[in-house]
């Protein structure tokens, strides 16, 4: 029996009062993790460079671990892109026939050039600690090491120059790209804003400031990820090393990590309420000049997605970390708990945007309710359900497993700028 | 026979000259000034639709499905049909089950009854992509793969879509959607395939109503085009500033 072909959206859009017949939910979940993993790179970026660019020394140990961290997100930024398209094998095209009056066309362009700068960044930083590992790993036995020592004389594509000019210059170019890096970062997170809303169809997107809201609640997410991991990390090292009997070493690396933790903490308090305000003021702009489109935006956002919006988003992923963070005598714990909000927060705005987007009809007259596929039962729904999301999450972190096997952002001893 | 260098100069700029000359009544122009020169280019495709002469029975849905082979029992179409009922409470009934294709024979909407008496108005909308002349679908494609012809119909390169869906997203009026075999986006294209032949779209042909006419607009002489110029039409939501080219008669404010 030949099967039905399945139409894309069906068999996740629930319809309700009028909606177009050609209508569905058709960027699902995939497209709401592009924009949330292309904003963890960035604002991971962004952390490493208030230390290279504007000195911000006590931010020193997180910066060099967000640096290689958002070199781990890279590759996953592209990946939700890739599982969304009907036709992946044609993923190439954009770069391929790039047709420029399409924001997504520049993508490959912007995405490129920012792996480009970040890994040449790397490269300078660590080159020095490359070299070092050739030199140290010579004539010792063992096939492993031999290969260790390979893929470290690779890494140093050659240069194997460590005189005192010479790490200067790595020093300043490291500085360079990383000033450079800042406003690629933010093209590259604002382009994925202007996506939005740049769409004139689509009334809950279209804002000049989506751009801008984008980039502040960017920012935001990729600072929380990064202290969250980092404080993961060191605190389940310190605990191996506790249970060794290495008691002092444990305490002296939790007293590091208080003052990095509360300086990282303040900027992304900074960023919270840049990225609320921008949004409310979006939200009141859209109440008070209620163009044709208000209606049915207005009965999504207070009716349908009340809990989604304000609930989930605003007040369990905003105001309550914003408190957690600035009420006194915080522990380690309650900011744990808030950057678990506040990246809860911010990929509850991606969602609100992107599924909220589709969530009313372009007749403005019926509703369209997303009901995420759990079990999959074809690709489609694999892709496209909670299984696609959760593997785009897990791939960084088992990126930066390996990448920090040969690049380790988190020894002390790899002295680099 | 002697040549001196000054004969041989001479002669050589003289006949030079004299073969450049006609050359030069060649220039070189573009497709589109080629595509103008031609009567070909004398072609501005639109679509007239006359809301009072549509009764919703289908047909239109249906040859349309059958023509451009869009499987005939998925919820997606190039045109569909959709039925306003509005009553004296002030509200507007629409609804357009598998976008009208086995026409409207039952008088509840989405379960609801209306009873005879409330109804102040009722009637049915024909619709199909716009073909706009300021197209945003073409306009966000990353590709390329969704264009524009010189008659103003804008098509799709099935093999060069990617299918990101960003079309889809961009088109105010929902025309467009994921073909399901396909799996590359869709819409309606005036059947380019017979009207580029001298044909009528499939849904104008299977129209026994007169409620589906095409135009070309360049041609003054074209009785449809005729009706688009000096009757009162109206197009859909102009606001997008995407200037739509599917114009029509008895068009009702409610619609949307």
């Amino acid at each position: 029996m030949l099967e039905e072909p399945v139409v894309h959206g069906v068999e996740w859009t629930v319809k309700e009062l009028f909606v177009y017949p050609n209508e569905f939910i058709y960027w699902s979940i995939q497209i709401v993790m592009y924009p949330y993993m292309t904003g963890l790179v960035a604002g991971a970026f962004v952390l490493s460079s208030l230390y290279h660019v504007f000195g911000q020394k006590d931010l020193k140990e997180i910066a060099r671990f967000s640096l290689v961290f958002s070199l781990a997100l890279l590759p996953v930024a592209a990946m939700p892109l890739l599982l969304h398209l009907q036709q992946p094998t044609r993923a190439m095209e954009p770069l391929l026939t790039p047709h420029f009056t399409s924001a997504i066309a520049a993508f490959g362009i912007v995405f490129t050039t920012y792996a480009l700068i970040v890994l040449s960044e790397i490269w300078f930083v660590y080159r020095k600690y490359f070299v070092e590992q050739v030199h140290a790993l010579k004539g010792k036995a063992g096939l492993s090491n031999a290969m260790t020592r390979t893929v470290y004389r690779v890494l140093t594509i050659g240069a194997y120059d460590v005189g005192d000019d010479a790490i200067r210059i790595d020093k300043k170019a490291a500085t360079v790209l990383a000033a450079i890096g800042i406003p690629v970062a933010c093209f590259l997170h604002g382009y994925a804003g202007f996506i939005f809303g740049s769409v004139k169809a689509n009334a809950l997107w279209m804002s000049p400031l989506m751009p801008v809201i984008f980039i502040m609640s960017a920012v935001v997410s990729g600072i929380a990820l990064c202290m969250l991991t980092y404080i993961v990390i060191m605190e389940w090292k310190a605990f191996w090393r506790r249970r060794r009997g290495g008691v002092e070493e444990a305490g002296e690396i939790k007293g590091v990590e208080v003052d990095v933790i509360s300086k990282a903490s303040r900027y992304l308090i900074g960023f919270l309420v840049a990225a609320i305000t921008l949004e409310m003021l979006d939200l009141i702009f859209r109440g008070y000049t209620a163009m044709k489109s208000w209606d049915i935006l207005r009965s999504v956002m207070y009716g349908k997605d009340f809990l989604n919006i304000f609930v989930l988003q605003y007040t369990l992923g905003n105001l309550v970390p914003f408190f957690l963070l600035i009420l006194p005598r915080r522990t380690l714990w309650r900011t744990v708990i808030a950057l678990f909000l506040v990246l809860f927060g911010v990929f509850m705005m991606r969602w609100n945007v992107v599924i909220g987007g589709q969530a009313f009809s372009l007749s403005f007259s019926g509703y369209m309710h997303y009901e995420i596929p759990v079990i999959p039962h074809s690709l489609e729904t694999f892709k496209e359900g909670v299984f696609g999301a959760l593997m785009v999450i897990a791939t960084p972190f088992f990126l930066f497993w390996i990448i920090n096997k040969f690049v380790p952002s988190l020894r002390r001893d790899t002295e680099g700028s | 026979m002697t040549c001196s260098r000054r004969d041989f100069l001479k002669n050589t700029v003289g006949s030079s000259l004299v073969s450049a000359l006609p050359l030069s009544a060649f220039t070189l122009i573009s497709s589109a000034e080629a595509a103008a020169a031609l009567d070909e280019a004398k072609v501005r495709w639109a679509f007239l639709v006359d809301t009072t002469a549509c009764v919703g029975c289908g047909m239109c849905v249906k040859a349309c499905k059958n023509e451009n082979e869009i499987p005939y029992d998925a919820p997606v179409t190039r045109t569909w049909v959709e039925r306003y009922v509005m009553t004296k409470d002030g509200k507007t009934h629409i609804d357009s089950p598998l976008g009208g294709r086995d026409g409207f024979i039952d008088d509840k909407i989405r379960d609801e009854e209306i009873d005879p008496a409330d109804i102040d108005k009722a009637f049915f909308v024909p619709k199909l992509c716009n073909q706009c002349e300021n197209p945003a679908c073409v306009q966000v494609c990353p590709v390329g793969a969704t264009y524009q012809t010189n008659d103003g119909v804008v098509l799709i390169d099935r093999e060069w879509c990617i299918g990101c869906g960003y079309c889809i997203m961009a088109c105010p009026y929902g025309v467009r959607f994921f073909h399901p075999e396909a799996k590359v986006a869709d819409k309606c294209n005036f059947c380019y395939h017979r009207i580029s032949k001298g044909m009528d779209p499939a849904c104008v042909e299977s129209c026994a109503f007169g409620a589906r006419r095409i135009a070309n607009l360049e041609d003054p002489d074209d009785p449809v085009a005729n009706i688009i110029r000096t009757e009162r039409v109206a197009v859909l939501k102009d606001e997008y500033g995407t200037k739509p080219h599917v114009f029509y008669l008895g068009l009702d404010a409610g619609v949307r």
